[in-house]
């Protein structure tokens, strides 16, 4: 029934496409692989862009995921080309349609064309405001933040938290306006997305919470940035981090099932045979949860490019592997594993949230059912390693 | 790298040897970190297999190699679940792309001791 395909194409050069060919290479696929990414750039790297890229400890050449061992992938790389359609023809292979007018023709596609940043609606054009996405986006930020003094942040989740810390030691004078009432509670929960906001002012950075933009004022540059309550906050950098959405428009016009994301089974398998989803576009079937979920983490664009890989090559998959991202910030790192519910009973296991060192777990019905750690890598990955094991 | 007793205690040429600790105090399953003079941060693991000796930090990140998870022979970067072979410092894989420098440990008086190359060659 399934039969490996002769040819592939990966749509996204990023890690969840890089990861697949590697995958397809390891698992034995020697028919042709094709990768077409909308950057000029070869795969890189994002979580450095919020710190150490900014700062310039990084290069762009550090960003680089490919090394020698890849030498070997034989890979065709197509940069600078964004896919606009998907179709299927009469023989049950699948054309992909470029921006340059070119087009491809293959007998499987493996989707990974990512998401791109949250903006703020109708603030577009001025100068000196951000999102933070790409080795672009970073590259211009960090222009701007050498020649600012007022950065403003809207948005307290992990990409603005990582980007008010590193500004803070680059010694500008942050704000970080969020609008919810506890940054962080999605992803943490409300306590310890409390404890985490907790490091901004202890580095003296301002986090105002419950605070909604109303605009951003400028004529060419932004030079303020007003609240809703009638704030203003002078700003001669603004960076909105604010969210993802999902790169799905291009595929509009195909048969593929798209609801916030690629919808996929847990396997990566699209409603149309042949054509698979990984990485930050899709929304896959988690069958211990039985919902789709999509996930934006580094740890989910690799685990779902193996899987990709196996469902492709019809080799068996290993057990799914535990949701897990971490953060830094503030010179403290932050993991997570596991799953959450708001209802979970948070313990603290292990240190003092005083201290920025702890360990802490997410109980649900007397099972851990995740854990949290600042600054404890040893302690997690036990916990980490208990929870992997308790599901396989 | 190994380890028993009894093993005759190889020093190349060069090197000097570095002590680490008593061997009681790592019992199979804990690792030390040391930083000899002039040398980056070195972990000595104590598995089930011997000791082995590795620089401490992750190549593809700013990680300790001492927070990770080992398993057999291979310890796993606490950050970004990178693997790295014990004995001979290789990753088995991305994200990682360099290995990890390994050194030459030995047990001399139940003295640990680590043999450090003046300079050179990751082996």
């Amino acid at each position: 029934m399934n039969t490996v395909p002769n040819s592939i194409v990966v749509l996204g050069a990023s890690l969840a496409g890089l990861s697949a060919v590697r995958a397809l290479r390891e698992k034995g696929y020697a028919g042709r692989l094709v990768v077409a990414g909308s950057e000029q750039s070869l795969p890189y790297d994002r979580p450095p862009l919020s710190k150490e890229f900014l700062t310039g400890d990084l290069t762009d050449e550090d960003l680089l995921l490919m090394n020698s061992d890849d030498d070997t992938l034989d890979v065709e790389w197509r940069m600078n080309r964004t896919a606009t359609g998907l179709v299927r023809s009469p023989d049950g292979s699948h054309r992909v349609t470029f921006d340059d007018g070119s087009h491809f023709d293959a007998d499987a596609v493996v989707v990974a064309t990512g998401a791109r940043a949250r903006t703020l609606p109708g603030h577009s054009g001025l100068a000196g405001v951000h999102t933070l996405r790409s080795v672009d986006d970073a590259r211009a930020l960090r222009d701007s933040l050498s020649r600012a003094q007022n950065l403003v942040i809207v948005g307290a989740g992990f990409i603005g938290a990582e980007v008010a810390s590193t500004a803070a030691r680059m010694s500008l004078n942050v704000t970080v306006v969020e609008a919810s009432p506890t940054p962080l509670a999605g992803p943490l929960g409300i306590e310890l997305g409390a404890i985490c906001a907790g490091q901004h002012a202890a580095h003296g950075v301002r986090l105002l919470t419950g605070a909604v933009v109303a605009a951003l004022l400028g004529d060419d540059a932004v030079e303020a940035v007003q609240l809703s309550d009638g704030t203003i906050l002078p700003a001669d950098a603004v960076v909105v981090g604010i969210g993802a959405v999902p790169n799905v428009e291009w595929a509009r016009d195909s048969e593929l099932m798209i609801e916030d994301g690629f919808l996929t089974d847990s396997s990566c398998r699209t409603n149309v045979p042949g054509v698979y989803a990984i990485g930050d576009c899709a929304r896959t079937f988690d069958d211990a949860h039985q919902v789709h979920h999509r996930s934006e983490h580094w740890s989910n664009a690799v685990a779902q490019a193996a899987t990709v890989a196996d469902t492709i090559m019809a080799t068996p998959s290993g057990p799914a592997a535990i949701p897990y991202f971490w953060s830094h910030q503030y010179g403290k790192m932050l993991q997570f594993a596991g799953t959450r519910h708001s209802t979970d009973e948070v313990r603290f296991v292990d240190g003092d949230p005083g201290t920025g060192t702890f360990v802490a777990t997410y109980d649900r019905d007397g099972d851990t059912v995740g854990v949290f750690a600042m600054n404890s890598p040893r302690l997690f990955t036990r916990y980490k390693k208990q929870l992997a094991r308790s599901r396989a | 790298m190994i380890l028993d007793n009894d093993s005759p205690v190889v020093t190349h040429p060069g090197a000097t040897a570095f002590p680490v600790c008593e061997l009681v105090t790592l019992p199979v399953g804990e690792v030390v970190t040391v930083t000899p003079p002039g040398m980056a941060a070195i972990s000595v693991f104590h598995t089930s297999d011997g000791l082995y000796a590795i620089d401490d930090t992750c190549t593809h990140q700013d990680a300790s190699l001492a927070d990770g998870w080992v398993e057999g022979c291979t310890v796993e970067c606490p950050l970004h679940e990178a693997c790295f072979d014990l004995r001979t410092g290789v990753p088995s894989g991305p994200p990682a792309k360099i290995a990890v420098r390994t050194h030459d440990v030995s047990i001399v008086d139940g003295t640990v001791l680590l043999h450090l190359e003046e300079k050179g060659d990751a082996r």
